[in-house]
């Protein structure tokens, strides 16, 4: 055999152990990204997908009870409850208000079981004090 | 104050783009004047942007919380270290930050060879100083760091700032963004002097040699930049780990994997005159992912938890990579004739095809992780769903990459060039891999069952078998001929091709980084809720917390546990976990208490009080051999500071116009 198709042949053999791999990788972790409105169209199928779903942690909804913590995830008016039982510890932007996205299923129960818990901190990066008004110095 | 700042970046703006149509068109007319005020103009942009930088950092140190970027990013209570960290701390900053590190850049590039290469020179700044306007312009216009809080035309003073985020105040997070942009600007020297050289048609490798220690450096930065962000991950965030294949995790990968394929592959246009398309494709792909990394940590357009604004700059990115990637893909295809192999491959048993191996794994390692870093944008493209893919599905892809990559980096080093006979490699390798397999059987004797794990500790024994059966041969030769003991003549060894010794010592770090990464397949972890007295036990640690305290201080309060551990009986110190709150803008943070050994860590993490604030919750975890990781980079660093230092021999290799020619019958000169 030529030393050209033998690699040709290593190299195929290669990428193609890796793409099944890629491919098996994919098809086991793939989120679906739901807005809450979606979520509660979904139906029978929104409980096999895994999903994630974003939203605004509802005032003075999150529970503890040890590492289980309860909350209530908002978009605009559509609320949808959420429970987080998992070994990482909660980000320290995750609180009253911030911006939280959640990784998870939907239970039969129509709670949603996450698995993973983004957040940010929404005052961060909307409110300024005062009610200044910001403007760009224009300069000559 | 703000005003002269901004002033100052409008006109580094001019000068930089000046500088690209004054070299362009001083090349094409041949008016060297134009050339020589192109490079002029380099330093005076360095000067501006210099100056404005040391406008904010002042503004920074002082407090002018009339400027929007300071009030958002610093206030008093902070430690000065942080205030002037917070440079970097936020949008604006960064890119000033880049944008000062890519003229700094430039300019030592410009006064480095204001007497080398004139031919392609005038290209080199030319390059350089596109991405220059490029990141001016952004911060001219889109993001400026001199905003001021103004009603009318009146300014408004602002008593106190936001405060850094409080995640950031760790000192790995104050140098890592720093090392990481001095990675990412670095690469673009030698993709300059690439382009340089496809655009002059230069014959040879100039471009190459001379641009060694940038390659080296940037990519020493690199790396530095990716595990002091690791190391942040691992000490800061709480849950342990140092590596979450997060999008911005990834964006700083990316260009690092390119850069060590480059750092390889080069060795094979050197020494064999082949591979000079892909070492072009390499170089300009490393240059175009450290863009990219920078569109992707600053533009939002991937989500991250590392929760970056949105902002416009995506598109500018975009229209930046693409108007790069059509130019370097017509240059390329353009002058192939000059990029012409010059010799072929012969065996697949051979050093060629180990680093064409080499090679190959890295970019399919490089385009997985980007195919799933971009999952969510290509997905919503393809199939108008937004679909995102998680850790599992990289380390699924990226672990076997990685054993298959420590094994090349046992193999390779020691197969002939050209081709290996079965003898040769019988003598090479039949101990080393007794050694793995005997590894292998002895922690399957002992309970080891994970696979993985098994292999990349019988992998890591048989590279560090052959690398230290190469320094051992290569120094008993020379202790036996000059007679010094075998620990100097180790030296001597290493300083006659520090390139070569040197990349073994990179090698063994690589190793030591493995077993740290290996030990992740035994971490064992425990959430418990104890009051104060309460015991608890993890693995072989007995915990007891006895103290839980609460107190604060100007500029966070907090709360820690004073937990005893102890070891069969052995009182090992005590551990405090702390949760914090900052005052500045209510933010809670934790500061988790480890005990670091070589064998194992204690990481311990106050999770706050329970509801009825009665108890205390505390992750506790046990990471085993995660300190090698750590080990392995200082022996990284090392490694490449001896490449660093010149070879007291210098090779040359014969290899102009001749077919193949074989490593050892290069000449040897006398440097």
């Amino acid at each position: 055999m030529k030393p050209y198709v033998k690699f040709g042949l290593l190299i195929t053999v290669i990428l193609g152990t890796l793409a099944w791999l890629a491919a098996g990788g994919i098809s086991e972790t793939k989120t679906y990204y739901k807005t809450v409105a979606e979520l509660k169209e979904m139906g029978d199928d929104a409980h096999t997908k895994r999903l994630r779903v974003a939203g605004d942690v509802a005032e003075g909804s999150i529970q503890r009870d040890g590492r289980r913590v309860s909350f209530v995830l908002k978009q605009e008016a559509l609320t949808i409850p959420v429970i987080y039982d998992s070994i990482e510890p909660l980000p320290d932007t995750f609180r009253d208000g911030a911006q939280a996205v959640a990784d998870g299923k939907i239970g039969a129960d129509g709670v949603f079981h996450a698995s993973k818990i983004q957040a940010k901190c929404a005052s961060k990066y909307e409110a300024k004090p005062g009610e200044v008004n910001k403007q760009v110095t224009k300069t000559t | 104050m703000e005003n002269i700042g901004a002033l100052a970046l409008i006109l580094s703006f001019c000068l930089a783009v000046y500088s690209v149509l004054a070299s362009l068109i001083g090349k094409w007319k041949k008016k060297t004047y134009l050339v020589v005020s192109a490079e002029r103009a380099v330093y005076a942009v360095w000067a501006l942007v210099t100056f404005a930088s040391g406008l904010l950092v002042h503004a920074l140190l002082t407090g002018g919380f009339q400027l929007s970027y300071v009030w958002s990013v610093s206030n008093k209570a902070m430690p000065t270290v942080y205030k002037f960290a917070a440079w970097w701390g936020g949008q604006e900053g960064s890119l000033l930050l880049w944008s000062w590190i890519l003229a700094s850049y430039a300019a030592i590039v410009v006064y480095q060879n204001r007497r080398k290469f004139r031919d392609m020179m005038p290209y080199v700044t030319a390059t350089l100083m596109v991405t220059m306007s490029f990141f001016l312009c952004l911060i001219t216009f889109p993001l400026h760091p001199f905003e001021v809080f103004a009603v009318g035309k009146e300014i408004t003073t602002i008593p106190d700032g936001r405060g850094l985020n409080p995640l950031l105040q760790y000192w790995t997070m104050a140098i890592h963004p720093p090392m990481l942009y001095l990675g990412y600007v670095g690469f673009i020297v030698p993709f300059a002097f690439a382009m340089g050289s496809l655009i002059t048609r230069q014959p040879g490798d100039a471009w190459i040699h001379t641009t060694r220690r940038w390659t080296l450096v940037t990519w020493l930065f690199q790396t530095c930049g990716v595990l002091l962000g690791a190391g942040w991950a691992y000490a800061v965030l709480g849950w342990g780990g140092y590596w979450g294949w997060d999008p911005v995790e990834n964006a700083s990968l990316l260009p690092w994997i390119t850069a060590t394929a480059f750092l390889h592959s080069v060795m094979m246009q050197e020494k064999k005159g082949m591979m000079k398309v892909w070492n072009m494709v390499l170089v300009s792909a490393t240059f175009f992912l450290c863009i990219f990394g920078t569109m992707l940590t600053r533009s939002g357009i991937v989500s991250s938890v590392h929760a970056f604004a949105q902002s416009p700059i995506g598109k500018y990115f975009s229209i930046f990579l693409a108007v790069h990637i059509a130019a370097v893909v017509y240059l390329i295809l353009d002058r192939l004739d000059y990029l012409k192999s010059e010799s072929q491959l012969e065996s697949v048993i051979s050093r060629e095809s180990s680093f064409l191996f080499n090679n190959l794994i890295l970019l399919a390692s490089c385009f997985s992780i980007l195919w799933g870093t971009m999952f969510p944008v290509i997905s919503e493209w393809i199939t108008g769903e937004k679909i995102s893919v998680d850790a599992p599905f990289f380390n699924r892809v990226n672990i076997p990459i990685g054993l298959f990559l420590l094994l090349l980096t046992g193999v390779g080093p020691l197969i002939a060039w050209r081709r290996s006979s079965l003898e040769s490699l019988k003598k090479a390798f039949l101990w080393p891999t007794i050694g793995m397999f005997v590894t292998m059987g002895a922690l399957v004797a002992l309970g080891v069952t994970h696979l993985y794990a098994l292999m990349s500790f019988g992998l890591c024994l048989f590279v560090l078998w052959t690398i230290f059966s190469e320094f051992y041969k290569g120094s008993s030769a020379i202790s036996a001929k000059s007679g010094i003991n075998l620990a100097a003549a180790m030296v001597e060894l290493t300083h006659r091709n520090t390139r070569r010794y040197g990349g073994y010592i990179v090698h063994l770090g690589i190793v030591a980084i493995f077993i740290g990464f290996t030990g992740a397949a035994f971490n064992q972890d425990a959430t418990v809720e104890a009051k104060m007295g309460d015991s608890f036990k993890l693995g072989a640690y007995q915990m007891k917390v006895s103290e839980i305290k609460q107190g604060e201080n100007e500029n966070y309060s907090w709360g820690h546990a004073v937990v005893n551990l102890a070891k069969g009986g052995a009182d090992l110190g005590v551990l405090t976990p702390e949760q914090r709150l900052y005052k500045a803008d209510r933010q809670p943070s934790s500061v988790v208490s480890i005990r670091r050994r070589l064998n194992e860590d204690v990481y311990l993490n106050f999770a706050g009080m329970t509801a009825d604030n009665s108890k205390a919750v505390i992750q506790a975890y046990i990471f085993p051999l995660v300190s090698w990781i750590w080990v392995g980079f200082a022996v990284v660093i090392v490694g490449t500071l001896i490449c660093l230092v010149p070879s007291k021999i210098r090779y040359q290799f014969a290899r102009t116009k001749v077919l193949g020619v074989v490593a050892k019958d290069a000449k040897v000169r006398k440097a």
